[in-house]
């Protein structure tokens, strides 16, 4: 469960810190007490930023550096095509190996397989991704006030 | 880190672990292939000895049936095993009465039933817009909502104790939290993250000194100690069957008999009644005027076979028992670098829970390395987040023991806590 790559992204994670953002959310896992505060800024379509601050276990903590690395930069459709695989790899209960085509996908994030045999941890790999789709959603429709950092 | 098990092994007032763990099937288990389950999570469930696990199967083979209903030998029979399991935990809490031990589903339906009797009943009882509710900053959280839901519905103000730095209750304003208003007063008598065990004369001797009712969330205690209902003083015990050698599905309210009687029902239905007619009814004298509807009769049965074990071994060997292994174990945790305990860290006045962080290793870390190791413990808020939210912590990994325990478990947990060191160091 622990690979290196999860490891490496705990001890360094990418992007931390909150900065400017035109949708701000605050996930929480009620069960263990992680928490995420998570940015979006939308450069048009492309996701300009991720940023975060938050506390938890390694998973959650490395799967919100590995976000930010994998989505910052891309177009918001290919973004939420890499969070579907993700969430369908994090549901799979340890069932699927992944192929050549979800390891160009997801990058790093597939060192998050082993995690999906643990059901207790899923939630803790996908506390960023969910609070990255819902602050999106909100960018992009505009309803959420712009966050600006202290 | 070198292991001293032989320190260990030799602490007086231990009981014959060898001979006790042979009840106990699942202490056998392998898990991850070969590692030899260490079960460090007592404070949540129990394990069952197969004395509770034959009572439950022979129940059903033997004599399953409705009770208090039928004439048929099957019938009488179960409601004989179920009503002789009410004697069994009469007298194991020293109730003066068995009518005054009221099964229920579990701790949390028994804290509930009172808080909603609470705010049903007439005056002496009855909690409204004028009057307070005590609780403590340490309550699991099924001491906690079910006064937040009886606060919101009537009016009434929730006041609660603050804790120490050390973690005990702060009673210093004993008289300003517990006043001429407060109507019931509902505490942990051992909490189930911090370990302390709260002194229940002081709070005890205050409320009636106001008139206020005393219940006491005992789920932490009756597996572990003497529970004696008429020392405590208090007016209702609440505790579960599942933490002390029982099945789940089985919890236990006990009152005292005036106010059973006084008090309105919770829940409707069957068994509770005397009379019913399409425009009123009239009630069961209690126990069964509060449990409506077809009991828990197997998990009954089995959680008096429990009463049976821990009876025949005596709890007073067991409080001994777990006290030496909480003073061995603390003393084996303080040695771990990094390690905070969270909970007083002297073995007086403290059950067998032991909580504590690792550096800034987060606990679901911790209790992901250890259970590689075989070692299950609890991590997380524990169901009592004022706890975390107190000492500014996110969550707690907690260590919790029972009469099956062993020295040697405590230091398979030390070495396991360097590993997890190691791993995230």
């Amino acid at each position: 469960m622990y690979q290196d790559v999860i490891l490496d992204h705990y001890k360094n994670p990418h992007g931390r810190g909150l900065r400017d953002g035109q949708a701000e959310v605050h996930h929480v896992n009620p069960t263990c007490g992680d928490e995420i505060t998570l940015r979006v800024r939308m450069d048009g379509t492309t996701i300009g930023d991720v940023s975060y601050e938050g506390q938890g276990c390694s998973i959650s903590q490395a799967s919100a550096s590995v976000l930010n690395e994998l989505l910052v930069g891309k177009d918001v459709s290919e973004a939420q095509k890499i969070q579907e695989t993700f969430l369908e790899l994090m549901q799979s209960r340890g069932r699927i190996e992944p192929d050549d085509a979800m390891e160009e996908t997801l990058e790093d994030a597939v060192a998050f397989a082993g995690v999906s045999k643990y059901p207790a941890r899923v939630k803790c790999a996908l506390l960023s991704w969910m609070a990255w789709k819902d602050a999106t959603a909100q960018a992009l429709s505009g309803t959420a006030a712009p966050k600006e950092s202290a | 880190m070198t292991t001293t098990p032989s320190a260990g092994r030799a602490l007086p007032g231990l009981l014959d672990t060898e001979a006790i763990r042979k009840d106990f099937p699942v202490l056998d288990r392998l898990v991850h292939d070969d590692r030899r389950l260490v079960y460090l999570d007592n404070a949540a469930t129990s394990q069952k000895p197969r004395q509770v696990l034959d009572t439950l199967a022979e129940y059903y083979e033997r004599y399953n049936a409705n009770v208090h209903r039928g004439v048929h030998v099957l019938a009488e029979e179960a409601t004989a095993l179920y009503e002789g399991a009410r004697d069994k935990v009469a007298a194991f809490v020293n109730a003066p009465s068995r009518d005054e031990v009221i099964f229920t589903k579990n701790a949390s339906e028994s804290l509930n039933l009172v808080a909603n009797m609470l705010g049903w009943a007439d005056e002496p009882y009855r909690v409204d817009r004028d009057t307070e509710i005590v609780i403590t900053e340490m309550e699991h959280h099924s001491n906690i909502v079910p006064w937040q839901l009886l606060a919101q519905r009537t009016g009434a103000k929730l006041k609660w104790f603050g804790l120490t730095d050390d973690g005990r209750l702060d009673l210093s304003d004993i008289e300003q939290v517990i006043t001429e208003k407060t109507k019931i007063v509902s505490f942990v008598l051992v909490s189930n993250v911090l370990g302390t065990v709260n002194p229940v004369e002081q709070i005890v001797r205050r409320a009636q000194q106001v008139g206020a009712l005393v219940l006491i969330d005992a789920s932490q205690a009756a597996p572990h100690m003497v529970l004696d209902v008429q020392a405590l003083g208090a007016d209702f015990v609440a505790f579960t069957g599942h933490k002390m050698l029982g099945p789940t599905g089985i919890g236990v309210l006990w009152g005292r008999q005036e106010l059973l009687e006084d008090l309105p029902p919770f829940l409707g239905g069957g068994e509770m009644i005397e009379t019913v007619s399409m425009h009123s009814s009239t009630y069961a004298p209690a126990p069964h005027k509060f449990e409506a509807g077809t009991p828990p009769i197997a998990q009954a049965v089995g959680l008096g076979a429990a009463v049976d074990y821990l009876t025949a071994i005596g709890m007073d060997k067991v409080a001994a028992h777990e006290h030496a292994l909480t003073r061995y174990a603390l003393e084996r945790l303080v040695e771990v670098p990094d390690l905070r305990l969270v909970g007083p860290t002297a073995a007086e006045d403290r059950g067998a829970t032991i909580s504590f962080t690792l550096g800034d290793i987060h606990p679901h870390d911790v209790g992901q390395v250890l259970d590689e190791q075989g070692i299950a413990v609890r991590v997380g808020h524990h169901c009592a987040r004022p706890i975390c939210l107190r000492y500014g912590i996110p969550a707690t990994t907690r260590a919790s023991f029972y009469l099956y325990s062993t020295p040697a478990e405590v230091d398979a947990l030390v070495d396991g806590l360097e590993q997890v060191r190691n791993f995230f160091g």
